[in-house]
């Protein structure tokens, strides 16, 4: 019955075991995250002037387009599916994932999507260079060749994601173990479970959408070509239907994380479990219906410029629920401040300013002056790096002693966060200011009155990337070795995860825990 | 056979990622087509229009003004032979344009209708109209291309002109890119 892993390679191009797959994902995501922030260091590095010092601007467009794809694909989406795959199945008290070898499979085929879409940097006529949005006609009729290969590696990830997801729903509501109902479930599964949901439901159509791509360019047809009596518009719409889904799959299990680390470092229960799942369920609902806020511009009738701008705003009162369930998680508790604390404390308040900027963006005729320049940039970074980024590093150093038996070196964790939360702000919070202002996005060079805000942006980035070099040392250092972790690692934290052993043995829960 | 609950719903989420794809690639391009059509959203006209006889309002003139651009590399001459015509309601008017093709070979053109205001368009409609079919224009070859149209009575009260917008894009490629490849590949061959 208990057997360990393989040895060698083969343990890992093997493996179905959710510990070693999560751990994979895990690994691959860090590696992309690194790809993908070198690439924004190019980018960063070139706006630091204005005028063009280091790349050419068909170059610049390609460092913007794979920033954006691999940082939302290869990078975040794979995190939090490696942390579900690690965490879900102990949280629930189930001895592994509903499907393991598809399981493997989703995470197998993943590399060889991006070495894919990685290699078309290496093609004649370059990279994809028309955005991580790739609005046609930019990429179909004046798309470099290499754009065939970016649809075929976006088939890919699509694939590994629905697989990932389906995996994740059946083991949530199959493999539960006996006592464990919806409603006791930890925040980070449910999460998991309306995002997998979400993912099968838009997933499908981020592939029926680069589909379509393909046969307008090879196959003679005329979805998005006007010549043909197609609408470039229609690519948006459909576009953001599974784009605007999608923003909220990159947060929803960043909120299942906070909710598990707030209340331990508070020392509290979490304030309103219940409120919680109505409003990570009613976040989801309205991500469905309000996908053409990101296009307010094309010309669309007022009634449906009202209707997105209400149904938008509305989002932001399951948020704000969140919001304050967190804060009252906080109020009177006996907290303390170790690294997962630390980042997600910075990650309610940063979240909250990016909100606060989408509130902003919402407003269909304010939008029109917003729309396309670095204040939407510097939105969604601050959705996204402290909301997805932070959420995943917080997460990580929370588990990381659970994984390896080690705890990691706090003052090094300290050291981390306070480079990466001003590096963070240094780079993004200019953006507001340079966007308002009237900088447009996508561009390799800009007005001279832009240039004080873009350097201090630049100075930003490079000490958040620094900060993430002290992060990969600090857990290479800590699965190396290092203090050993007691069970429950931290001071009474709540979740089976705690109950077995750290390092977590290889199989857990094969035989189901009794809950109290 | 029995099915295990993990088969079960596994076949359940793949049919619900299948039936999404569906939906993307057969049923939103067409759903939006029919929406543009009901309310004249991105000012897409209608197809042709069999005219039914109907009062013409002389109380109300509307102002139907004309503008002729080309689409990227497009290289013929394209143009309204008017700027702008006034109509009554439910009257037929006709107009032309010119089109030239000043290249050294034979090129095929498409027309694209847009118009302004958007809540116009279901009432515009076109009896007879160049961009219902493609223009072959042979090297140096000229052409002046027909419009018939009516504006419809029922066309809101505030809407006292009309700008019509024409597109025209160069298809050549899209129609021969076909012919022009197996033509390659018997040479090849050859």
């Amino acid at each position: 019955m208990a057997h360990g892993p393989q040895p060698g390679l083969k343990r890992w191009l093997y493996t179905t075991n959710h510990k070693d797959i999560g751990t994979l994902y895990l690994w691959f995501s860090f590696a992309m995250f690194f790809l993908g922030g070198c690439m924004a260091l190019i980018i960063r590095a070139e706006l630091f002037e204005p005028g063009l010092q280091i790349v050419q601007p068909e170059f610049f467009n390609q460092m913007t387009t794979m920033h954006g794809l691999i940082m939302v694909f290869g990078a975040v989406m794979p995190a939090f599916v490696g942390l579900a795959n690690w965490m879900i199945p102990m949280m629930i008290g189930a001895p592994d994932m509903a499907l393991p070898r598809m399981n493997n499979w989703s995470f197998w085929i993943l590399p060889f999507g991006f070495a894919m879409l990685a290699s078309t940097l290496f093609m004649e006529g370059g990279a994809p260079n028309f955005g991580w949005t790739f609005y046609a006609p930019l990429s179909t009729e004046y798309a470099p060749p290499s754009v065939t290969f970016f649809i075929f590696s976006v088939h890919i990830l699509g694939a590994s994601s629905i697989m990932g997801a389906i995996n994740i729903i059946a083991t949530i509501l199959n493999m539960r173990a006996p006592g464990m109902t919806l409603m006791k479930m930890p925040l980070f599964v449910w999460t998991w479970l309306i995002t997998a949901y979400l993912l099968i439901a838009v997933m499908p159509v981020l592939a029926g959408v680069v589909t379509m791509m393909l046969m307008d360019i090879h196959f003679g047809t005329s979805f998005f070509s006007a010549a043909g009596g197609g609408d470039p518009v229609l690519f948006q719409h459909v576009f953001w239907f599974f784009g605007h889904p999608e923003v909220y799959i990159m947060i929803l299990p960043a909120f299942g994380i906070i909710s598990a680390i707030i209340p331990t470092f508070a020392r509290k229960p979490l304030f309103g479990y219940s409120s919680m799942v109505y409003a990570t369920a009613a976040i989801a609902f309205l991500s469905l219906i309000v996908w053409a806020h990101h296009m307010f511009t094309v010309g669309m009738p007022i009634a449906g410029e009202l209707f997105f701008m209400y149904a938008t705003m509305l989002i932001s009162v399951p948020t704000g629920v969140k919001i304050f369930n967190w804060v009252s998680t906080m109020f009177k508790g006996s907290m303390t401040f170790e690294t997962p604390m630390l980042f997600a404390i910075a990650f309610i308040i940063l979240f909250a300013i990016g909100g606060f900027s989408g509130l902003m963006l919402a407003i269909a005729p304010a939008d029109f002056q917003y729309h396309d320049t670095y204040f939407v940039v510097a939105h969604f970074h601050y959705v996204l790096v402290p909301g997805a980024i932070f959420s995943i590093t917080a997460g990580v150093y929370y588990w990381l002693p659970k994984w390896t038996g080690n705890m990691y070196n706090e003052t090094m964790g300290k050291v981390h966060f306070w480079m990466a939360f001003v590096g963070l702000n240094l780079t993004f919070f200019p953006m507001h200011f340079v966007g308002l202002a009237g900088m447009p996005r996508r561009i390799p060079d800009y007005a001279l009155q832009f240039a004080d805000f873009n350097q201090m942006a630049s100075m930003g980035a490079f000490l958040f990337g620094a900060a993430q070099v002290v992060f990969l040392f600090n857990v290479v250092r800590t699965v190396m070795g290092g203090k050993k972790a007691s069970e429950q690692v931290w001071e009474n934290p709540q979740g089976l995860e705690w109950t077995v052993p750290s390092p977590a043995p290889y199989h857990t829960f094969s035989t189901p825990p009794i809950l109290r | 056979m029995k099915f295990s609950k993990n088969t079960k719903i596994t076949v359940k989420l793949l049919a619900l990622a299948a039936s999404m794809l569906v939906f993307a690639i057969f049923v939103m391009p067409p759903l939006y087509d029919a929406f543009c059509e009901i309310t004249g959203l991105n000012g897409k006209t209608g197809g042709r229009y069999v005219a039914v006889p109907a009062a013409i309002d002389e109380s109300r003139t509307i102002t139907v003004q004309f503008v002729a651009s080309n689409n990227d590399n497009m290289p013929w001459k394209f143009s309204p032979s008017v700027r702008s015509v006034d109509v009554h309601p439910g009257e037929a008017a006709d107009t032309v344009f010119h089109a030239f093709n000043p290249t050294k070979k034979d090129m095929i053109g498409q027309a694209i209708p847009s118009l302004v205001p958007f809540k116009a368009a279901e009432f515009f409609h076109k009896t007879e109209c160049f961009c219902f079919n493609q223009q072959v224009l042979k090297a140096g070859e000229e052409a002046k291309l027909a419009l018939r149209f009516i504006v419809d009575p029922d066309i809101p009260e505030n809407v006292n002109t009309i700008t019509l917008s024409y597109t025209l894009f160069d298809v050549t490629g899209r129609i021969s890119k076909n012919i022009d490849k197996n033509n390659t590949e018997s040479a090849r061959e050859g």
